[in-house]
């Protein structure tokens, strides 16, 4: 094993070599485009052994990666944000093609406005689509879990594309040390692709993907890949166990900071859930019981282990970086279903939004958010949903709007 | 280059007497895509793989039957040409990798209607092109959206009634020379056919197989139920599209483009248009004159352009 710097973008990259990809589909995009260049570089080097061929939009690439998948090789693609939203039919499609492929999503915040920095409204577009996603919040965990989504997406009891999430900016351009496993290694861990009887042969003909006429055919498909995401959970357990074994670094489906023995726990996805740490760190050292859960796997929902890990908590704050317009938080919503009418369960499940467009969430805030929760549970009482914003940085939009002559009439504006 | 070339399908005894496409699909009764398509399978054969795009032919294949013997992937309305790049790639990294034995390959084939690949689908397959893809693609045009209930498309011919023109001069735009749009990539091979041309329509396929790269068969394909006359006219019906000049047989080879079936004395479009409900209101209730004027002069004009 060798340890290097990698960006989390190059993480990624370093996922679809050793898993020796094949197929590499693409389209640029920022903050993903460093993942397809670094390949395109490596396979001009001849570093790496793979076709990749860039499409003319990312609507065509997903259907490439797929076709190819179904025909019989290891394909890796890459997107973000936009691009992810312009392939949005085909990645409901494919995912009922039951194609095994690894795509990697950089996630970056939607239009409108038009932004470049984070949040995870891209890939909660596709969180019903029937494609499996773990959530990264390091380098290292690209990496891995890049190689643990090849063996998820490919094995049997699964068959699905699998989508590797990193947030953009925050870990695609930011380097960390990554512990490089051998190839030979990553070989034993991943094998070949073994299609079965899923590929096209000339002397084997297949129909797939053929249209089907009322709801029953129909919904016999949909519930035979529901189910097939669902068993992705306990898949997943053996693959990190295995992994485990292997390489020596551990992957639960949720990621359990210090959420044990507290009273109160953050609950966050991705990347910001290390400025959560931090802030349990700080907490817990003033005395706090206090944790986080962070999920890796949000396709399939890991309910029945959220239920098990908040059972007896006093409060929980759901930190959401994405927002259902006219809802709120998506992981807040999944987890009050999940949590709702089961014994022993949190009273208080409070909402925040943070995060979004790669707006920081400062150590503060989580002060606030902790304080907040504590509070709710001892008036026994759930705070309505918040949405983070400072005094400072509303005062700075209406100096700019001010110095702009902005009016703001008519736009629905709301103070 | 006017050498006649050599074919096993000179005459129409010449053309292949068993069928490989099974028959009972959901396709409506004298559809004339179906009868191309049918023509075109007995050529291209079961060693085959058919991409299709959204349209009419999606329901052939309904699970759990399909009349392909071959095999069949369905993508969607925008990109089947994009499916047929990743099955394309696959097999080739198969073969290169000797992980798939050569007698295992596959043609692979577009199959789409032409809102699809006038419209919807032509960026990937204009994409396609560029990257020399090898693939046949073909268009059945039957000049709307046919499985929606025939809405004006890229392909739909001046004057036409189509549900969404259902005014009194019906469609005003002109239908898009799909053909040119293909050969300004200079791909390996364009040409259009018409099912009822059987024997052109069966060397052209010919051709096609005996070549590499990306490859167009256009079809004119009669259609009943979207343009409204008696299935049992279709086959007449394509048989005026030729001979009033309004459907040219032609195709792209090495840069040029060459008829392979000259109308020597074209008809008028009357006898083509008077047969079909979708121009009923260009002769009732009174003739229209200026607009069926409009429409021969256009197929004049390109004739006249034509030196063979
Ligand atoms: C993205 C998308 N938009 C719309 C449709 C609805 N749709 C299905 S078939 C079809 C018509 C396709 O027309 P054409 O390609 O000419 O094929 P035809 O129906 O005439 O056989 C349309 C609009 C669709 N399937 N997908
Ligand atoms: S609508 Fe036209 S093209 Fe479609 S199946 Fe019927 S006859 Fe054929
Ligand atoms: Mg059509």
């Amino acid at each position: 094993m060798n340890r290097v710097l990698l960006t989390g973008n190059g993480a990624a990259a370093w996922g679809a070599r050793l898993a020796q990809a094949e197929y590499i589909p693409a389209f640029p995009i920022t903050p993903q485009t460093e993942i397809i260049e670094t390949l395109a570089q490596w396979i001009d080097q001849d570093k790496m052994t793979a076709r990749l061929v860039t499409l003319e939009s990312e609507h065509s690439m997903i259907t490439a990666a797929a076709a190819a998948a179904v025909t019989g090789v290891r394909v890796f693609s890459a997107t973000s944000s936009q691009g992810l939203l312009y392939a949005m039919e085909m990645i409901y499609t494919v995912s009922g093609w039951r194609a095994p492929f690894v795509l990697v999503n950089v996630s970056r915040g939607l239009a409108s406005p038009i932004t470049l920095e984070p949040d995870h409204n891209d890939v909660l577009a596709a969180r019903d689509s029937g494609c499996l996603q773990i959530h990264c919040s390091t380098c290292q965990e690209v990496l891995d879990n890049t190689l643990i989504a090849y063996r998820l997406a490919e094995d049997p009891r699964v068959r699905l594309p699998v989508i590797v999430n990193l947030d953009g900016f925050y870990l695609s351009f930011t380097r960390e040390p990554v512990l490089l496993p051998e190839i030979e290694s990553v070989k034993n861990f991943i094998g070949e692709y073994n299609p079965e009887n899923m590929r096209f042969r000339a002397h084997e003909p297949m129909s797939h993907a053929v249209a089907v006429l009322g709801g029953a055919p129909y919904s016999y498909f949909r519930y035979q890949t529901h189910l097939a995401v669902e068993n992705g959970l306990a898949v997943y357990d053996e693959l990190a166990k295995e992994f485990e074994q292997q390489f020596g670094r551990e992957y639960g489906v949720i990621e359990n900071y210090f959420a044990d023995d507290a009273d109160y726990v953050f609950v966050m996805m991705d990347s910001f859930a290390t400025k959560a740490k931090d802030a349990v760190d700080k907490l817990r050292a003033t005395g706090w019981a206090i944790g986080l859960l962070r999920p890796r796997l949000i396709r399939p929902f890991p309910a029945e282990r959220f239920r098990t890990l908040l059972s007896g908590k006093k409060a929980v704050a759901v930190i959401d970086q994405n927002i259902s317009m006219g809802m709120g938080g998506v992981l807040h919503s999944e987890l009050c279903t999940a949590l709702y009418g089961q014994p022993q369960t949190p009273e208080i499940v409070a909402s925040f939004i943070g995060g979004l467009g790669g707006r920081d969430i400062t150590v503060e805030e989580f002060f606030e958010i902790a304080k907040s929760i504590r509070h709710a549970d001892e008036i026994n009482q759930t705070p309505s949903p918040r949405l983070l914003y400072t005094e400072t940085e509303l005062r700075e939009i209406r100096k700019l709007q001010s110095l702009a002559n902005v009016k703001l009439h008519g736009f629905g504006e709301t103070s | 280059m006017n050498d006649k070339p050599v074919t096993l399908y000179r005459h129409m005894k010449d053309l292949p007497s068993t069928h490989l496409l099974g028959s009972g699909t959901a396709m409506c009764s004298g559809c004339g895509g179906l009868e191309a398509l049918h023509e075109i399978y007995d050529i291209i054969g079961e060693k085959s793989l058919y991409v299709n795009a959204a349209g009419c032919m999606t329901l052939l294949s309904v699970y759990p039957f399909t009349p392909f013997r071959g095999s069949w992937l369905y993508t969607a309305m925008a990109s089947a040409a994009a499916g047929a790049q990743g099955v394309r790639d696959a097999l080739d990294i198969l073969l290169e990798k000797k992980q798939m034995k050569a007698d295992e390959d596959m043609q692979v084939v577009v199959l789409s209607g032409d809102g699809s690949a006038y419209g919807m689908g032509l960026s990937a397959t204009s994409s396609a092109m560029e990257r020399n893809l090898d693939f046949i693609y073909i268009c059945y045009d039957n000049e709307g959206y046919g499985n929606t209930g025939q809405q004006y498309s890229g392909a739909t011919p001046h004057a036409a009634r189509t549900s969404t023109s259902k005014g009194s001069s019906g469609f005003r735009g002109f239908k898009k020379d799909l053909f040119s749009i293909w050969a300004a990539h200079k791909p390996t091979y364009v040409a259009t056919v018409i099912g009822s041309e059987p024997v052109d329509l069966a060397r052209k396929i010919e051709k096609a197989m005996q070549l590499k790269g990306p490859r167009l068969i256009l079809a004119l394909s009669p259609c009943p139920t979207g343009w409204d006359y008696d299935p049992q006219d279709s086959v007449e019906i394509g048989k005026l599209a030729v001979k009033t000049g309004i459907w040219p047989l032609k195709e792209y080879v090495d840069g040029k483009v060459r008829h392979t079936k000259l109308p020597k004395q074209r008809l008028s479009v009357d006898e083509y248009l008077k047969r079909q409900g979708r121009f009923n209101h260009l002769y009732q209730p009174d003739r229209n004159d200026k607009l069926i004027n409009e429409i021969q002069i256009d197929v004049d004009d390109y004739w006249s352009e034509v030196v063979e």
